[in-house]
């Protein structure tokens, strides 16, 4: 860290410091409460494909079962 | 069925090369940007306040322009491009307003001055495009929302630059005037270090432009297929909402 430090004259950490830090902590923040929303968003979407997919499958189990009862059936 | 859109298409590329911009950009920051003779430290919050700024006012006049795409064609897509690059104008707005206070507290001694035409005309250019969702949520009718919420978005576009040049004739020059058309006040490895940063900047927004892009359209899509598979009735109303459905 030291040697981070001592290649980097630009971060001389005193009173200015703490500025600087809250300045580039802010705009991280930002960036990860968006990014953090965007996240529930996907879920959300992946929550509605993952039921859509069961009442597809729903829909599809109720056809097959409507059509073998009409093969059952004698004809009229 | 219409085709399907393809937002998602290059968002990985465009992610790593903003990661990798950033990354860069902070690395110049601490590491090669020398100190500010005057200000000292404070001055790398320039990095970040100063880029993000810029592409935020980018931002509101993209908005604007993608605005006039949806009036000369009717198509709801340029909206809702429309509709997304001011909103991520706004999130890179409150952030240039937010590093731009600290730098004030630290600079001045203030986190607002109010005599100082570039902050508050920022804050005005801000508060009109907070009125951009309100405006849009206020109209229940989508093709009304989406062409009232267009007219704004044009005339808020078009005041940026207005505001912008009002604010370099202003006769008071209180905050630091390190670019101009001349080339600017930087000396060479700030300049480098400022345009990396600004690149970066972009890049994120493009980015972030594009992760909502496609985040949106896939919701559209997983709608659109209920609606085809299952029928009308199985698609729940959309409620009222700011953005485009």
């Amino acid at each position: 860290m030291s040697a981070v430090l001592a290649a980097a004259p630009a971060i001389p950490l005193g009173q200015s410091g703490k500025f600087v830090a809250g300045a580039y902590i802010v705009f991280l923040v930002l960036i990860l409460v968006y990014v953090g929303i965007m996240a529930m968003r996907a879920q959300r979407i992946e929550r509605e494909l993952a039921e859509l997919q069961r009442e597809l499958e729903a829909a599809r189990a109720a056809g097959t079962a409507a059509d073998e009862q009409r093969e059952r059936e004698p004809a009229l | 069925m219409p085709p399907t859109t393809t937002h998602g298409q290059g968002l990985r590329g465009l992610a790593i090369a903003t990661t990798l911009t950033i990354g860069l950009a902070l690395a110049l920051i601490f590491f090669y940007a020398p100190l500010d003779a005057d200000q000292g430290f404070v001055q790398k919050i320039f990095y970040v306040h100063v880029p993000l700024a810029i592409v935020s006012l980018g931002g509101f006049i993209l908005g604007g322009g993608l605005a006039i795409g949806y009036l000369r064609t009717g198509d709801r897509k340029w909206d809702l491009r429309s509709y997304v690059a001011i909103h991520m104008a706004l999130i890179f707005g409150i952030g240039g307003l937010l590093t731009g206070s600290i730098w004030a507290k630290a600079s001045w001694g203030h986190w607002w001055v109010w005599n100082e035409p570039t902050l508050v005309s920022f804050l005005i250019v801000l508060l009109l495009f907070a009125t951009y969702q309100p405006l849009r949520f206020s109209i229940e009718d989508p093709e009304r929302q989406s062409r009232y919420a267009s007219v704004f978005s044009v005339l808020a576009g078009a005041f940026v630059p207005l505001n912008f040049i009002a604010v370099r004739l202003a006769q008071q020059y209180v905050h630091p005037r390190v670019l101009t058309l001349g080339g600017g006040n930087l000396p060479g490895s700030m300049r480098l270090t400022f345009l990396v940063s600004l690149l970066g900047m972009a890049l994120l927004f493009a980015t972030l432009w594009k992760y909502e892009m496609t985040t949106k359209n896939t919701r559209f899509q997983v709608r659109r297929l209920r609606r085809t598979l299952l029928g009308e009735d199985a698609v729940r109303p959309a409620g009222r909402s700011a953005a485009p459905s």
